[in-house]
């Protein structure tokens, strides 16, 4: 049953999303759209720029997304669920260990292998939409709208650092309502 | 009774107040949720709400999950960890299931098409851009051990598709070997500099 299978999975997927919801990105990718082929990797992308500008934290708007393209109202609801449902048991426990010890020396040691993992993963997700969104891969060829407007987002985000996403995703999509217009794509 | 209830009542809807007018992820949540339960509500020292954002980043999920969850258990019990979750989660549960009815109506017109694929890059450029944040506040350690992890867990994933629960145990255990030879280290020079003062 696909909403049991769906449970699972996102459990797994909460167990692992070490550092927040970013990190559960690549681990959707690869659950759900690798391994399942449940989703398409567009459509993926397009679930995460919408969770991105919807209120709440970005890891539960994308776990109700997939839930809910895959299984409707009840995968959504499941599919959050059992991405939350691991942290209750690791959060409360890392709380009593803290409690106990006043110090979490060794999650530190497994802490300092991790972090820069996730990095390396997200990384690995943030290349291949770069290379999805720039690169048409039937007409072996750049697309230079999305070139620029990649290159214009990433201009803005590290000279302002406190820009809101939203405006940058927004302004994306003017730019692409132009170029519709325009007949640039 | 009916005061537990109000209790349980006051973490719901704190909880959700702020998370529907939070935009975005990760640490955005944070200063809003001490403002509530420390300032305003006062059901929370300063101090116990930093140790709860240090076990909160420790352990894996949603930040803002896992910082209600002990604010919720600190102040309610159980229950009052539920309480509070579910405060946190119920308003992207219920605007993005929303917003995804529209998606699945407009996603096949052309126009909505042609504004997600730019949005794309934009997107592409926005994870991008957390990997340098990310990525920076490594650098500034100056220990080529993280490089190392960084590097081999993107290509271990992007050339080689290797299941990322491998490469996350392996990265781990890694790391605690890693931290202990740190330890080590550390202990061997403070034994060193006293052999030197004597």
């Amino acid at each position: 049953m696909i909403i049991f299978e769906l449970f699972l999975i996102f459990f797994q997927i909460g167990l692992l999303s070490f550092g927040g919801g970013y990190a559960a990105v690549p681990l959707i990718e690869q659950h759900i759209i690798v391994d399942k082929g449940w989703l398409g990797f567009e459509e993926f992308i397009n679930l995460i720029t919408i969770a991105e500008m919807t209120p709440g934290p970005i890891g539960i708007n994308t776990a109700t997304f997939v839930g809910m393209q895959i299984g409707g109202i009840l995968g959504a609801v499941v599919a959050t669920t059992a991405y939350i449902l691991p942290s209750f048991f690791i959060v409360l426990a890392l709380a009593y260990l803290f409690n106990r010890y006043k110090s979490l020396n060794a999650v530190q040691g497994v802490l300092s292998g991790i972090r820069p993992c996730i990095v390396g993963l997200i990384a690995s997700v943030g290349l291949s939409i770069f290379i999805l969104s720039v690169y048409n891969e039937s007409a072996n060829s750049i697309n230079f709208v999305m070139l620029f407007i990649f290159l214009a987002s990433i201009a803005l985000l590290r000279m302002y650092k406190k820009i809101s996403p939203i405006l940058i995703i927004m302004g994306a999509g003017l730019i692409g309502l132009c170029a519709y217009y325009l007949h640039l794509i | 009774m009916k005061k537990n209830f109000k209790l349980y009542f006051t973490l719901f809807s704190s909880a959700f107040y702020i998370s529907a007018f939070t935009i975005g992820g990760g640490l955005v949540i944070m200063p809003l949720l001490k403002k509530k339960f420390v300032d305003d509500l006062k059901l929370i020292e300063e101090n116990e709400m930093l140790d709860y954002m240090a076990v909160a980043q420790s352990a894996p999920g949603v930040i803002a999950v896992n910082t209600s969850i002990l604010i919720g258990y600190r102040i309610a019990g159980f229950l009052g960890a539920v309480a509070t979750v579910l405060g946190t989660i119920l308003p992207p549960l219920i605007i993005t299931s929303i917003i995804s009815v529209f998606y699945n109506a407009f996603k096949d017109n052309e126009i909505v098409a042609a504004v997600l694929k730019c949005m794309q890059s934009a997107v592409a450029a926005i994870i991008i851009n957390i990997v340098f944040d990310l990525g920076g506040k490594i650098a500034v350690q100056k220990k080529i051990f993280p490089f190392i992890i960084m590097a081999a867990a993107f290509i271990a994933v992007f050339f080689y598709n290797v299941k990322i629960i491998y490469i996350l145990l392996g990265a781990a255990a890694l790391g605690v070997v890693n931290y202990y030879i740190m330890i080590r280290k550390n202990n061997n020079s403070l034994n060193k500099e006293k052999e030197d003062g004597k």
